[in-house]
């Protein structure tokens, strides 16, 4: 708009042919990422939709089914198992959140040597390959060779087989996943920590707030809307989760017939192995499809609930 | 307009030049100028270099022709597979196993041989009778028999002799094993005397199901056989194993597969197949301490056998090429060269290299045991029911379920899945 008004006169109207020119040059400057957006995301959405309703052979070719697919979904016990498992798992590693803050806090102290020591280490699992975390993890957690059982013994603790028992798998996969995921959350955090400003914690000092008062009541309100962000992307990350499982609990054969994979798989895992392993491709994009609605109503239910918590400054 | 036209030009220049360099990315077979490339999926390691060795043979016997040979862990092998073939762009020439077979036969994935095969004047005879039944479907041979195997048990010299176990005799029953086995497990030790793997029914539970008299499918390919009791018996034969600790449990399993166990010391008595004499070799612990016996006998002998084909892709792009390297993969030839280095050859009167290979192990066993092997159970769609076999069994392994329920319910589990065939 700059360009366009003059003070101390009416703006004046560029000729239309301009207008147009300039109008064109944005669209050309939009439209590889437009292009890629619509290629690889819109398209692909629309197909699965598609897809959704169609019934495939084992080797392609696909006959309308109409709402057959979704029919099955509603009384397949794998997905409800799946769902559950998806659920539980976004709900625990929302713990990452808290984590996540407190540590950026420490770290964000006036004067800590070492703070990119600190920082590079935190970030590390996150630059790693989800699948090489995931088989470290895996002979982390092997109930008789594993590094934790062992020192686990040293002090008398007899640890479980972490990924194969039922009662620990989901537990063991939620440590991991926080894990690799706190370093992106606490870049975010520090970054949103540091656009608070300074004069704030001065007057609060002067005030005579302590660091746990001027944390709670200055750092943490500021930080809500990042908060806000890391939340959105943690559930939508979460409930996407497959390469975790996939290498830790093992997939095909070695996962069916690991005891405690009925608590490990997850809504994109059984729609790998429906889509991908056993080809039945219509069934596996409806899998999809209630994961998409899934998340679309996550996301839209944490933008309702944001107003009750999120402050802009 | 002149500017902005010259601006649509361009991006749709970009655009289709990005379209055309994708499609020529497909496929991978082939170019005008008479070098034609076939692709051979395999999923053995072990066998990649062998593989390629027989592929540059090929190659000096045919010039113009290249093999490149694309290696795809067995874990993802057919899935990716399956992908590709569903993509139209499946290799020009790939192995196949028994359980997957029909699928692709029946879903004409894969080209029927018999023209070449009478053609160019092929005896099938060469190669064990139940391998050519295996890749025959409705009256025609699909492949070619690339290898052959059957099961036997290795057995662990060293942790026979410590818990002073004589070796396992020919001619050993159940019950003999089943008291080695109590023996040679050593808990203090973290020794078990066998691994109960559910993973493999070929090396473990077909074994036990046909010697206790069983079977895991009519043989019209109809009916489960998996609510007849002898079945169940030769499904106990694993579970009782693992109740009386003489087996890891099934989570210990899930850890650490028995394969690593056996060679880390862990586990005495190692079912497994002709083909594992590679890695026994190859492996530092192994390769001095092991022998194989045959299975022991329960109501009758029995032992799987199975082997892997070579078949040709229905949408190859050089059908006479790739049928030739099959051709040529079946030969006796390429058999030898095959037994140097891996797995058992397929081809009559090949099998002497193989046993020259590794004479350490006594492997005469496992061509002993062929007088009495069952053939590997499939049909139409094997592996819907394999799935259901490690859903329902998963549960007796554990001890959550009665051998019996688990087996009863997978029976019917199965009945259904091949209704639908």
């Amino acid at each position: 708009m700059t360009l366009t008004s003059r003070p101390g006169g009416r703006p004046r109207r560029r000729p239309r042919r301009d207008r147009v020119t300039e109008a064109l040059w944005g669209y050309a400057f939009i439209a590889p990422a437009g292009l890629g957006l619509a290629v690889f995301y819109l398209w692909p959405v629309v197909r699965t939709g598609y897809f959704s309703f169609t019934e495939w052979g084992a080797f392609g070719g696909h006959t309308w089914s109409g709402l057959d697919n979704y029919h099955r979904l509603l009384s397949d016990p794998e997905v409800g198992r799946s769902l559950v498992n998806t659920l539980a798992y976004t709900a625990l590693g929302l713990i990452a959140i808290p984590l996540a803050v407190v540590f950026a806090a420490l770290l964000n102290r006036d004067g800590l040597r070492g703070a990119g020591i600190y920082r590079t280490l935190f970030f590390l699992p996150v630059v790693t390959m989800p699948v090489a975390v995931a088989m470290i993890w895996r002979w982390l957690y092997n109930g008789d060779y594993g590094l934790i059982n062992h020192v686990l013994a040293q002090v008398g603790i007899d640890g479980p087989n972490w990924i194969a028992d039922p009662d620990t798998a989901l537990f063991a996969l939620v440590v991991v996943g926080i894990w690799s995921s706190l370093g992106y959350n606490l870049v975010i955090f520090l970054a949103g920590m540091q656009a608070i400003p300074k004069e704030y914690y001065d007057a609060a000092a002067i005030d005579g707030a302590g660091p746990v008062r001027q944390f709670f009541r200055i750092t943490l309100p500021l930080l809500s809307p990042t908060a806000f962000f890391v939340s959105i992307i943690s559930v939508i990350g979460s409930l996407q989760l497959f390469d975790l499982v996939y290498v830790l609990a093992g997939s095909g054969q070695t996962a069916r017939a690991n005891p405690a994979f009925p608590r490990m798989e997850t809504v994109v895992q059984l729609f790998h192995d429906r889509a991908f392993a056993t080809n039945d491709r219509g069934y596996g994009a409806a899998i999809v499809m209630m994961l998409l609605v899934l998340i679309i109503a996550l996301t839209a239910l944490q933008f309702r609930l944001q107003k009750r918590w999120v402050h802009y400054g | 307009m002149g500017k902005s036209a010259r601006f649509c030009t361009a991006l749709l220049g970009v655009v289709l030049s990005l379209s055309v360099s994708a499609c020529g990315g497909g496929g991978g077979s082939g170019s005008d100028d008479g070098e034609i490339t076939l692709s051979y999926a395999v999923w053995d390691k072990n066998q990649k270099a062998v593989m390629e060795k027989l592929g540059r043979e090929f190659s000096a016997s045919h010039p113009g022709v290249t093999v490149k040979v694309q290696l795809t862990p067995w874990a993802d092998y057919w899935s990716k597979l399956k992908t590709v073939a569903t993509g139209g762009s499946a290799p020009d020439v790939f192995w196949m196993n028994g359980p997957n077979f029909q699928l692709y036969a029946s879903n004409g994935v894969i080209r029927p041989l018999d023209k070449e095969i009478a053609a160019d004047k092929v005896n099938l005879s060469v190669y064990p009778q139940a391998l050519v039944d295996l890749y025959t479907y409705e009256n025609k041979v699909y492949g070619l028999p690339k290898d052959m195997d059957t099961i036997g048990v290795w057995y662990n010299k060293k942790l026979f002799d410590a818990a002073g176990v004589k070796p396992p005799a020919d001619d050993w029953t159940w019950a003999d094993f089943r008291t080695a086995a109590g023996k040679l497990t050593d808990p203090a030790k973290g020794i078990y005397g066998a691994a109960a793997q559910l993973t493999s029914f070929q090396e473990y539970q077909y074994n036990t199901i046909a010697q206790a008299g069983g079977y895991v499918i009519s043989p019209d390919g109809r009916k489960s056989g998996y609510d007849d009791p002898r079945t169940v018996e030769g499904l106990r034969f694993w579970t009782d194993l693992i109740e009386k600790n003489q087996s890891p449990d099934l989570k210990t399993m899930t850890d650490t597969a028995p394969l690593q166990l056996f060679e880390a010391g862990k586990i005495a008595m190692y079912w497994g197949g002709s083909w594992n004499a590679g890695e026994f070799s190859a492996n530092e612990y192994t390769k001095d301490k092991v022998e194989v016996a045959p299975l022991p006998k329960g109501e009758k002998r029995a032992t799987i056998i199975h082997g892997v084909a070579n078949v040709v892709s229905a949408k190859t792009a050089h059908p006479k090429e790739a049928w030739q390297f099959v051709e040529f993969l079946g030969s006796k030839k390429a058999a030898l060269a095959l037994g140097k280095s891996g797995p058992l050859p397929a081809h009559d009167g090949t099998q002497q290299a193989w046993l020259d290979t590794y004479p350490q192990f006594r492997l005469q066993t496992f061509l002993d045991s062929l007088d009495y092997a069952v053939p590997f159970p499939v049909s139409k769609n094997t592996a819907a029911w394999n799935e259901a076999e490690l859903t329902h069994l998963t549960k007796a392994w554990t001890g959550e379920q009665p051998v019996g329920e688990a087996s009863a319910a997978l029976a019917s589990a199965m009945n259904d899945l091949l209704a639908k065939e």
